[in-house]
């Protein structure tokens, strides 16, 4: 049976915030409408095939001089992926000194994506 | 540390951080830099979120990472910096009383004096919510501090007031860390965050944005246990009988940030009712020569790109003042907001051209606007003229004033906003 679908995107390309919406076939893009300027074409034929979103959070540090070191992904990874990543990184702690860019998980759930620390952390005695 | 200083910067946020750095590459030896936190970068360490830097760095990084690259260059430059350290008086003889934690009190005399002080949050005593005194009831500014930077999530259950970029920066936060956000509750028809916000922080969690709603009341024992919430009308008043309760133990506050000016104010100088600030000429120079003020405590921001490019501009005034470099006009030009206009800043100019091409405006709409014509008007002639497909009150507007369109002897322009022409439009 044939799963038709449209699915209304909200564009984020700029302030407009133009409502776009995609077309599909069992999940093969048909048709998009309501769109403004190519940009948003792209931006609503991106987000309904691979959604992704950079993940800005925190991990526990050791001997540091703060209890938390800010991190990200450093790049996007799949939205539906978040929550998940988000209960690896709450298992993390690393250890005072941490500076920015410092590897902290490699290849986080499988994504190919690395969680880099995105503040400096001083050890303290 | 000495007692004597050519330039003191009062706060280690973008905005002093940038000005005394800018200030110390033009040459000035001779700066101290007075930071009441215990590390520098004012509030940008605990916006661990991406999206700062797009205009400035060109490129999309962090908060902590933004502050990070100013942080290292000031440690280098050997800038003096003392942090723990709350100015709490200026005089108009620019001679400043603090209170250091390792050195008791302090007292400076400065030469040039920049007020980057920042802003701070509007409370649920600045609104008046009726109800009950309780634990669970703070700013999103403090819960980011104590969720990104102490290390505590502050609730399970949480209501967030004000749909302004630092709600929904709170309501994708407390969510990720494990809270359940009942709902982001907007008193205006619309939401003042970037669209990106909205899509990334609220319907990508499908957090409930509820717009014409308001909190009316908290109740609870010791720790919040319920909130009223009311949808309004047009003009913000409750509809009656629209009255819900809401259980939570928490509720945020994201509604409104004030400039931080009480040191402004025991300098003696007048703040503008509109933007909360001081009013400045192009240099961002106060009534009071030799004293300048930028960022947050001027107006406040949107993009921490533009308090950057704003200390700039001031430190470039501050070294002029410094080296008594610049002439002043015969009579000041006085700029106004105008139709549709909050407010422009810098409020007048008052010196000739120092090597300067153009002079950076920023302005505020008062409404959502589309598909508009900017006039800059002097003596109800328009000399300039910027189109834009839009303006949001959301969003400042960053303009240029060529030089080579002032004239000596102007005294005013006034900056309006109207719909643009459309048989203009097909004549392109």
């Amino acid at each position: 049976m044939k799963n038709n679908n449209i699915e209304e995107i909200i564009c984020i390309s700029c302030p407009k915030g133009c409502r776009i919406k995609v077309e599909s076939v069992n999940n093969e893009i048909k048709n998009i409408s309501d769109y403004n300027c190519e940009k948003g074409k792209r931006y609503a034929r991106e987000e309904f095939k691979n959604p992704t979103r950079i993940l800005p959070t925190t991990v526990k540090v050791k001997e540091g001089e703060f209890p938390l070191v800010s991190v990200k992904t450093e790049k996007g990874i799949p939205k539906d992926k978040l929550l998940k990543a988000m209960d690896v990184i709450a298992e993390i702690e690393v250890k005072a000194p941490v500076e920015i860019g410092d590897l902290i998980l490699k290849d986080i759930l499988n994504t190919g994506v690395d969680l880099v620390a995105t503040r400096n952390v001083e050890k303290i005695d | 540390m000495k007692s004597r200083y050519q330039l003191a910067v009062i706060g280690g946020g973008p905005a002093g951080m940038a000005a005394a750095l800018k200030a110390r590459e033009k040459g000035i030896e001779d700066i101290i830099v007075l930071e009441r936190d215990k590390y520098l970068g004012g509030i940008l360490p605990q916006c661990i979120h991406n999206g700062f830097g797009l205009e400035y760095f060109d490129k999309e990084l962090t908060g902590p990472e933004y502050a990070a690259k100013f942080i290292s260059d000031l440690k280098e430059s050997e800038i003096e910096v003392q942090d723990e350290t709350m100015v709490i008086e200026i005089n108009d003889k620019k001679e400043i009383t603090a209170l250091s934690e390792s050195k008791g009190i302090i007292k400076i005399k400065a030469e040039a004096v920049f007020l980057a002080m920042g802003c701070r949050e509007r409370t649920r005593e600045n609104i008046k919510i009726p109800g009950d005194r309780l634990a669970g009831v703070l700013t999103a500014g403090t819960a980011q501090r104590y969720t990104n930077i102490e290390g505590f999530v502050p609730g399970k259950k949480v209501v967030i007031l004000g749909s302004g970029d630092i709600g929904l920066i709170m309501a994708r936060r407390m969510k990720l860390e494990g809270a359940e956000v009942k709902a982001v509750l907007e008193l205006l028809p619309y939401s003042k965050g970037l669209i990106r916000n909205q899509v990334q922080c609220l319907h990508d969690y499908d957090i409930p944005l509820k717009l014409n709603h308001t909190i009316t009341r908290i109740e609870g024992k010791d720790r919040v246990k319920r909130v009223k919430v009311a949808e309004v009308d047009d003009n913000s008043e409750v509809i009656p009988g629209s009255e819900q309760w809401l259980s939570c133990d928490t509720v945020l506050l994201s509604v409104g940030l004030i400039p931080e000016n009480e040191l402004t104010k025991s300098i003696g100088i007048e703040l503008n009712p509109v933007t909360g600030g001081a009013e400045v000429n192009e240099m961002r120079e106060t009534e009071v020569p030799g004293v300048f003020a930028g960022g947050n405590v001027l107006h406040v921001h949107d993009l921490v790109d533009w308090v950057t490019e704003e200390a700039e501009i001031a430190a470039f005034g501050i070294v002029n003042y410094l080296k008594n470099e610049r002439i002043k006009r015969e009579n000041s030009l006085n700029l106004k907001a105008g139709d549709n206009l909050n407010y422009v800043i810098p409020n007048k100019i008052e010196y000739k051209d120092v090597n300067r091409d153009y002079i950076k405006m920023f302005m505020r709409v008062k409404e959502p606007m589309e598909d508009i014509e900017i006039h800059f008007i002097n003596n109800e002639k328009s000399i300039l003229k910027y189109n834009k497909d839009f303006a949001l009150p959301g969003e400042m507007l960053t303009l240029n004033l060529p030089e080579q369109i002032i004239d000596k002897d102007m005294k005013n322009i006034k900056i309006s906003l109207k719909k643009q022409d459309k048989e203009d439009l097909y004549e392109k």
